[in-house]
Protein backbone atom coordinates (compact mmCIF):
# COMPACT_ATOMS: atom_id res chain seq x y z
CA UNK A 1 0.00 0.00 0.00
CA UNK A 2 1.47 3.29 -0.73
CA UNK A 3 -0.60 5.21 1.99
CA UNK A 4 1.44 2.65 4.55
CA UNK A 5 5.08 3.02 2.51
CA UNK A 6 4.66 7.25 2.98
CA UNK A 7 3.85 6.96 6.41
CA UNK A 8 6.57 4.61 7.79
CA UNK A 9 9.61 4.51 8.16
CA UNK A 10 12.11 1.00 9.28
CA UNK A 11 13.89 2.03 12.59
CA UNK A 12 17.14 0.54 10.48
CA UNK A 13 17.36 3.82 8.43
CA UNK A 14 17.17 6.37 11.36
CA UNK A 15 20.10 3.66 12.58
CA UNK A 16 22.34 3.93 9.64
CA UNK A 17 21.97 7.76 9.15
CA UNK A 18 23.16 7.86 12.79
CA UNK A 19 25.95 5.07 11.71
CA UNK A 20 26.82 7.36 8.52
CA UNK A 21 27.28 10.40 10.48
CA UNK A 22 29.30 8.40 13.15
CA UNK A 23 31.93 7.44 9.91
CA UNK A 24 31.16 10.92 8.87
CA UNK A 25 32.85 11.90 11.95
CA UNK A 26 35.56 10.16 12.17
CA UNK A 27 37.11 10.71 8.52
CA UNK A 28 36.94 14.61 9.41
CA UNK A 29 38.80 13.98 12.63
CA UNK A 30 41.30 12.15 10.63
CA UNK A 31 41.24 14.45 7.59
CA UNK A 32 40.72 17.88 9.08
CA UNK A 33 44.12 19.44 10.33
CA UNK A 34 42.30 22.75 12.31
CA UNK A 35 42.50 21.71 15.80
CA UNK A 36 38.92 23.31 15.81
CA UNK A 37 37.39 21.18 12.91
CA UNK A 38 38.57 18.77 14.45
CA UNK A 39 36.79 19.48 17.58
CA UNK A 40 33.79 19.48 15.44
CA UNK A 41 34.01 16.54 14.00
CA UNK A 42 33.89 15.17 17.73
CA UNK A 43 30.64 17.13 18.24
CA UNK A 44 28.81 15.57 15.10
CA UNK A 45 29.58 12.05 16.56
CA UNK A 46 28.51 12.50 19.84
CA UNK A 47 25.11 13.93 17.54
CA UNK A 48 25.41 10.75 15.37
CA UNK A 49 25.40 8.66 18.68
CA UNK A 50 22.61 10.34 20.28
CA UNK A 51 20.29 9.64 17.33
CA UNK A 52 20.89 6.40 17.51
CA UNK A 53 20.15 6.41 21.72
CA UNK A 54 16.61 8.48 20.70
CA UNK A 55 15.79 5.78 17.70
CA UNK A 56 16.22 2.63 20.61
CA UNK A 57 14.52 4.77 23.25
CA UNK A 58 11.40 4.92 20.25
CA UNK A 59 11.70 1.75 19.62
CA UNK A 60 11.57 0.09 22.60
CA UNK A 61 9.46 2.33 24.54
CA UNK A 62 12.35 3.29 26.98
CA UNK A 63 12.04 6.72 28.42
CA UNK A 64 15.59 6.12 30.17
CA UNK A 65 17.08 6.24 26.58
CA UNK A 66 16.02 10.38 26.08
CA UNK A 67 17.83 10.66 29.72
CA UNK A 68 20.35 8.92 28.74
CA UNK A 69 20.98 12.09 25.63
CA UNK A 70 19.64 14.24 28.26
CA UNK A 71 23.19 13.32 29.89
CA UNK A 72 25.09 12.92 26.96
CA UNK A 73 24.34 16.99 25.99
CA UNK A 74 25.54 18.00 29.38
CA UNK A 75 28.82 16.05 29.42
CA UNK A 76 29.00 17.23 25.32
CA UNK A 77 28.24 20.91 26.92
CA UNK A 78 30.65 21.07 29.59
CA UNK A 79 33.51 19.65 27.14
CA UNK A 80 32.84 22.28 24.16
CA UNK A 81 33.67 24.81 26.89
CA UNK A 82 36.81 22.92 28.23
CA UNK A 83 38.12 22.21 24.96
CA UNK A 84 37.06 25.64 23.49
CA UNK A 85 39.09 27.08 26.47
CA UNK A 86 42.39 24.46 25.65
CA UNK A 87 42.03 25.64 22.33
CA UNK A 88 42.27 29.58 23.09
CA UNK A 89 45.30 28.38 25.97
CA UNK A 90 47.00 26.63 22.90
CA UNK A 91 46.84 29.41 20.20
CA UNK A 92 47.91 32.30 22.63
CA UNK A 93 51.01 29.50 23.79
CA UNK A 94 52.17 28.69 20.32
CA UNK A 95 50.17 30.74 17.87
CA UNK A 96 49.04 27.99 15.67
CA UNK A 97 46.38 25.76 15.19
CA UNK A 98 47.71 23.35 12.94
CA UNK A 99 47.44 19.23 14.53
CA UNK A 100 51.04 18.94 12.20
CA UNK A 101 52.23 21.48 14.54
CA UNK A 102 50.72 20.91 18.20
CA UNK A 103 52.88 17.04 18.44
CA UNK A 104 54.77 18.27 21.61
CA UNK A 105 53.32 14.89 23.25
CA UNK A 106 53.86 12.76 20.37
CA UNK A 107 56.20 9.64 20.34
CA UNK B 1 4.27 12.22 4.92
CA UNK B 2 6.87 10.62 7.66
CA UNK B 3 9.16 9.27 5.03
CA UNK B 4 8.71 12.27 2.67
CA UNK B 5 10.12 14.31 6.09
CA UNK B 6 12.82 11.64 7.19
CA UNK B 7 13.91 11.69 3.37
CA UNK B 8 14.33 15.57 3.69
CA UNK B 9 16.19 16.03 6.83
CA UNK B 10 18.74 12.98 6.52
CA UNK B 11 19.77 14.85 3.45
CA UNK B 12 20.01 17.98 5.14
CA UNK B 13 22.03 16.26 7.65
CA UNK B 14 24.45 13.95 5.50
CA UNK B 15 24.98 17.57 3.40
CA UNK B 16 25.61 19.29 6.53
CA UNK B 17 28.08 16.52 7.47
CA UNK B 18 29.93 16.23 3.87
CA UNK B 19 30.11 19.99 3.44
CA UNK B 20 31.78 20.23 7.23
CA UNK B 21 34.49 17.75 5.94
CA UNK B 22 34.77 19.76 2.39
CA UNK B 23 34.86 23.31 3.62
CA UNK B 24 38.49 24.66 4.37
CA UNK B 25 37.01 27.46 6.55
CA UNK B 26 36.22 26.57 9.93
CA UNK B 27 33.35 29.27 9.99
CA UNK B 28 32.08 27.28 6.99
CA UNK B 29 32.25 23.88 8.65
CA UNK B 30 30.96 25.53 12.07
CA UNK B 31 27.53 26.84 9.77
CA UNK B 32 27.19 23.40 8.06
CA UNK B 33 27.92 21.84 11.50
CA UNK B 34 24.51 24.24 12.60
CA UNK B 35 22.84 22.60 9.97
CA UNK B 36 23.52 19.03 10.45
CA UNK B 37 22.24 19.71 14.26
CA UNK B 38 18.86 21.66 13.61
CA UNK B 39 17.75 18.42 10.77
CA UNK B 40 18.69 16.60 13.98
CA UNK B 41 16.04 18.39 16.11
CA UNK B 42 13.73 17.67 13.71
CA UNK B 43 14.31 14.16 12.89
CA UNK B 44 14.34 13.73 17.13
CA UNK B 45 10.63 15.41 16.54
CA UNK B 46 9.73 12.87 14.18
CA UNK B 47 10.82 10.09 16.44
CA UNK B 48 8.28 11.57 19.08
CA UNK B 49 11.03 13.25 21.45
CA UNK B 50 9.79 16.73 22.02
CA UNK B 51 11.60 17.96 25.23
CA UNK B 52 14.92 16.75 23.37
CA UNK B 53 14.25 18.29 20.04
CA UNK B 54 14.35 22.25 21.76
CA UNK B 55 17.28 20.91 23.82
CA UNK B 56 19.09 19.79 20.85
CA UNK B 57 17.93 23.17 19.37
CA UNK B 58 18.97 25.75 22.46
CA UNK B 59 22.13 23.48 23.76
CA UNK B 60 23.70 22.88 20.46
CA UNK B 61 22.68 24.42 17.38
CA UNK B 62 22.74 27.63 20.01
CA UNK B 63 24.95 27.41 22.75
CA UNK B 64 27.38 24.88 21.60
CA UNK B 65 27.85 26.30 18.24
CA UNK B 66 27.83 29.76 19.71
CA UNK B 67 30.50 28.75 21.73
CA UNK B 68 32.18 27.42 18.58
CA UNK B 69 31.53 30.33 16.28
CA UNK B 70 33.10 32.89 18.84
CA UNK B 71 36.23 31.29 19.26
CA UNK B 72 36.46 31.13 15.46
CA UNK B 73 36.19 34.79 15.49
CA UNK B 74 38.23 35.35 18.68
CA UNK B 75 41.22 33.75 17.37
CA UNK B 76 40.88 35.08 13.64
CA UNK B 77 41.73 31.43 12.33
CA UNK B 78 42.46 31.99 8.32
CA UNK B 79 41.78 29.01 5.83
CA UNK B 80 43.39 25.51 6.68
CA UNK B 81 46.38 24.86 5.22
CA UNK B 82 47.25 21.93 3.40
CA UNK B 83 49.17 18.81 4.84
CA UNK B 84 50.30 15.54 3.67
CA UNK B 85 48.67 14.41 7.17
CA UNK B 86 49.21 11.40 9.33
CA UNK B 87 50.50 8.50 7.70
CA UNK B 88 49.47 6.03 10.74
CA UNK B 89 45.30 7.81 9.84
CA UNK B 90 45.93 6.90 5.83
CA UNK B 91 47.43 2.92 7.02
CA UNK B 92 45.37 2.34 9.37
CA UNK B 93 42.34 4.67 9.87
CA UNK B 94 40.49 4.79 6.62
CA UNK B 95 40.47 0.87 6.33
CA UNK B 96 39.22 0.75 10.27
CA UNK B 97 36.48 3.49 9.53
CA UNK B 98 35.46 1.36 6.27
CA UNK B 99 35.33 -2.07 7.92
CA UNK B 100 33.43 -0.22 11.58
CA UNK B 101 30.85 1.36 8.88
CA UNK B 102 30.94 -2.47 7.02
CA UNK B 103 29.97 -3.80 10.40
CA UNK B 104 27.83 -1.55 12.00
CA UNK B 105 25.52 -1.40 8.84
CA UNK B 106 25.24 -5.16 8.16
CA UNK B 107 23.93 -5.56 12.09
CA UNK B 108 21.93 -2.84 11.71
CA UNK B 109 20.14 -4.58 8.15
CA UNK B 110 19.83 -7.95 9.92
CA UNK B 111 18.34 -6.86 13.24
CA UNK B 112 15.98 -4.83 11.22
CA UNK B 113 13.93 -8.10 10.99
CA UNK B 114 13.42 -7.63 14.89
CA UNK B 115 12.64 -3.92 14.55
CA UNK B 116 9.62 -2.22 13.69
CA UNK B 117 8.73 0.59 11.65
CA UNK B 118 8.21 4.21 12.49
CA UNK B 119 5.53 6.22 11.83
CA UNK B 120 4.12 9.70 13.24
CA UNK B 121 0.65 8.05 14.72
CA UNK B 122 2.99 6.17 17.27
CA UNK B 123 2.53 7.95 20.93
CA UNK B 124 5.39 10.55 21.80
CA UNK B 125 7.02 10.94 24.95
CA UNK B 126 6.11 13.79 26.70
CA UNK B 127 8.15 16.17 28.56
CA UNK B 128 6.06 15.07 31.58
CA UNK B 129 7.13 11.18 31.30
CA UNK B 130 10.58 12.51 31.07
CA UNK B 131 10.49 14.62 33.77
CA UNK B 132 9.19 11.91 35.69
CA UNK B 133 11.62 9.38 35.18
CA UNK B 134 14.49 12.49 35.60
CA UNK B 135 13.50 14.00 38.87
CA UNK B 136 12.60 10.54 40.48
CA UNK B 137 14.55 7.66 39.15
CA UNK B 138 17.78 9.63 38.05
CA UNK B 139 17.84 12.31 40.53
CA UNK B 140 21.25 12.05 42.02
CA UNK B 141 22.76 11.69 38.18
CA UNK B 142 20.79 14.85 37.41
CA UNK B 143 22.30 16.41 40.35
CA UNK B 144 25.94 15.36 39.75
CA UNK B 145 25.45 17.09 36.06
CA UNK B 146 25.33 20.40 37.74
CA UNK B 147 28.31 19.83 40.02
CA UNK B 148 30.17 18.76 36.45
CA UNK B 149 29.02 21.53 34.83
CA UNK B 150 30.22 23.90 37.50
CA UNK B 151 33.67 22.48 37.47
CA UNK B 152 33.69 23.06 33.70
CA UNK B 153 33.18 26.60 34.34
CA UNK B 154 35.68 26.86 36.60
CA UNK B 155 38.23 24.81 34.78
CA UNK B 156 37.50 27.21 31.33
CA UNK B 157 37.93 30.05 33.32
CA UNK B 158 41.13 28.82 34.75
CA UNK B 159 42.06 27.71 31.36
CA UNK B 160 41.51 30.76 29.30
CA UNK B 161 42.62 33.03 31.49
CA UNK B 162 45.50 35.37 30.31
CA UNK B 163 49.16 33.87 32.34
CA UNK B 164 50.53 36.78 34.61
CA UNK B 165 48.08 39.08 35.57
CA UNK B 166 48.34 37.41 39.39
Amino acid sequence: MPQSLLNDVPSSWYLLLSALLFTLGVVGFLIKRNLITVFMSIELMLNAVNLSFVTFAHEWHAVKGQIFVFFVMVVAAAEAAVGLAIIIAIFRARNTLNVDQIDLMKL
Amino acid sequence: MHLVLFLIFAGFCLAGAVNLLLQTHPINSALSLIVVMSSLAVLYLLLGAEFLAIAQIIVYAGAVMVLFTFVVMLLNVGVEEKTHGSKIARVIGFPAVIVVLDVIGTVIVEAQRHMGAISLSQPITTTQDLSRVLFRDMLLPFELTSVLILIAILGAVALARKEGHS
